[in-house]
């Protein structure tokens, strides 16, 4: 069986997860997720033809709550942990090419 | 005897009728803590500590009803949410974070007039066995201090084995209550899924995580539970179901249960030590009028896999809210993509990496239905196993851990020895089902053992009323590390 993951796909998983992996990262945690990958893949000899997959355990009796409005953090106390802020909001990089 | 030796019910119960103060327990717990070298707090202000204190004293002098909880000194996990101190999940990303609001566990922990010592140090958002992935330290197990505490709640099992506090809280996604409880020789109790609002307790894997109770006793943590317990609006995934009355559960008697022992937790893997103190256990209960029944839990093996699976795909979702945007840090960066990127991958310590990795692979395209969705259905199956054996029985009894606690740095270059130590406390969590872990016979070593008490959803009176039939005659009972 070939390996379940290579660095290139470690990089590209990375990326999916806005995860800059630094070049040094990537050998053990490729060598790492192999071997994780690879006992995992012991699920594949469970037979689960027409079983249902359970997402969450006793989601079928929840209630429903009132939708009616109330009131919200006061905007500074949102905006007070965040690493930077102006004009009432996040400020952020840009991201648009001018 | 020590105010901090006394139990917690009856130091709650003390503090309401006068007979201690709290200032004089909140100056006991900050002596303790002082002098403390287990790692296990990562914010300690005394000031505030006193401050709580004195004003359940003040309420009591003006004639007011005095909560539950009355001047217990309680240590939270830095994973709940807390309007007065920061709240870090032990990861840099989160270094000063202060959050604007209380988790309403704590919210509630608050009004039943505890006092809180501090926030407890964690692996990393709760992922891992040993708190070895904390970005601010290890614990060190109060038994033996070159030996890890367990974890992912670690700094809640060393608290209240070193007498630090009479109650803390943790949450158990995977064991992270019921292992480090077993580890450490404390009682802890992960409730059944929903019995606990998640409100304000930071996510790691939502269909899984439940914040739970550690104490030195079963009724401690049984009256902990009971403050904390029930439906928030704010969870939709709390349930509203009446609170049974836990620590009255305590002392009711147990003869004629029928109790399951699966034989899948007794093959290899598990410690001769283990082994002779939960054999030693079940005969026990059996002493106590239960009646013992082997039972097939044919999935167990599975479990590991399964939730490696499913917690990694619910965590890399979950930690998507960490970007540099809106929580505590940031790494500048040229532009919206590579600060993220940045952020992330310096703010999260290697494990977080790891899993977030494992859970974007296992949920992108072309590989959904052969882990995920695959995952998800073996999940059902292990459920099943579980509906199967209460059919016959009322309970499930075994081992938390396959081993005593291990030396700090045994595991740490080997993820997957790591996860498999999670192999007993999986199962119940994958079904969403209470379970609590009591301190058993220890080891030859004297290092503690834990056995776990898993029962059907909803029957956490069940569970307490065994827990405490066990405590009374288990060989642990009293027994407590020595201190420096």
């Amino acid at each position: 069986m070939s390996a379940p993951i290579d660095r290139d796909q470690v990089q590209h998983v990375g990326r999916l997860a806005r995860l800059t992996l630094r070049d040094d990262e990537v050998p053990a945690l490729t060598e790492q997720l192999v071997k994780i990958l690879g006992f995992v893949a012991q699920l594949q000899e469970v037979s689960t033809d027409g079983i249902e997959p359970t997402a969450q355990v006793g989601v079928d009796r929840l209630p429903f709550r009132p939708d009616e409005p109330h009131a919200c953090l006061p905007r500074e106390v949102v905006l007070r942990e965040a690493p930077e802020t102006a004009g009432g909001g996040f400020v952020v990089p840009a991201f648009i090419q001018e | 005897m020590e105010l901090l030796e006394r139990s917690l019910v009856d130091v709650a119960d003390a503090v309401r009728k006068g007979q201690v103060s709290a200032l004089d327990l909140a100056e006991a717990a900050i002596a303790r803590i002082e002098r403390d070298d287990t790692g296990s707090h990562l914010d300690f202000d005394p000031a505030r500590t006193r401050a709580m204190a004195r004003a359940v004293d003040e309420k009591r002098a003006r004639g007011q009803a005095l909560g539950a909880l009355a001047g217990v000194p309680l240590g939270l996990k830095d994973v709940l949410c807390t309007k007065d101190a920061r709240t870090t999940c032990a990861s840099k990303i989160l270094d000063g974070y202060r959050p604007p609001y209380d988790a309403t566990a704590v919210a509630r922990l608050r009004a039943a007039d505890a006092v809180f010592t501090g926030k407890l140090n964690m692996d990393e958002f709760a992922m891992g066995s040993s708190n070895e992935n904390s970005a601010y330290g290890v614990v060190k197990n109060p038994w033996d201090p070159t030996r890890v505490p367990g974890g992912s709640s670690g700094g809640s099992a060393a608290a209240v084995a070193a007498g630090l506090a009479l109650g803390t809280l943790g949450t158990d996604t995977g064991g992270s209550i019921r292992q480090p409880a077993a580890l450490c020789g404390v009682v802890g109790v992960k409730p059944t899924y929903g019995r606990v609002s998640r409100y304000g307790l930071v996510a790691f894997a939502s269909s899984l995580d439940q914040i739970g109770t550690f104490a030195a006793d079963v009724r401690g943590a049984a009256r902990l539970l009971e403050v904390i317990a029930g439906h928030d609006p704010r969870d939709s995934t709390s349930v509203a179901r009446p609170i049974d009355e836990w620590v009255a559960a305590c002392g009711t008697d147990v003869a004629g249960l029928r109790l399951g022992v699966p034989r899948e937790y007794f093959e290899e893997g598990l410690d001769a030590d283990v082994r002779a103190s939960i054999g030693a256990a079940i005969e026990s209960l059996r002493g106590l009028g239960c009646t013992i029944v082997p039972v097939e839990m044919p999935h167990t093996k599975y479990a590991v896999a399964t939730y490696y699976v499913v917690a990694t795909a619910e965590c890399s979702s979950n930690l998507a809210r960490f970007d540099g945007v809106r929580y505590a840090t940031r790494v500048d960066s040229k532009d919206l993509e590579s600060m993220y990127g940045e952020t992330r991958d310096r703010g999260f310590g290697a494990e977080v990496k790891r899993r977030i990795l494992l859970g974007t692979y296992v949920l992108s395209a072309g590989y959904y239905d052969a882990y995920y969705s695959k995952a998800q259905k073996v999940r059902t199956l292990i459920r099943r196993d579980f509906d199967r054996a209460f059919e016959q029985v009322d309970a499930i009894v075994g081992p938390t851990s396959p081993s005593v606690a291990w030396p700090l740095g045994a595991k740490v270059a080997d993820p997957l020895q790591m996860y498999l130590a999670d192999v007993y406390t999986l199962p119940a969590s994958l079904a969403g089902l209470p379970g609590v872990s009591v301190p058993a016979q220890p080891g030859a070593s004297g290092l503690p053992i834990g056995l776990q008490i898993v029962t059907p959803a909803w029957s956490e009176a069940r569970m307490f009323s065994l827990a405490h039939a066990f405590e009374q005659v288990s060989p642990a009972k009293g027994l407590r590390p020595r201190r420096a």
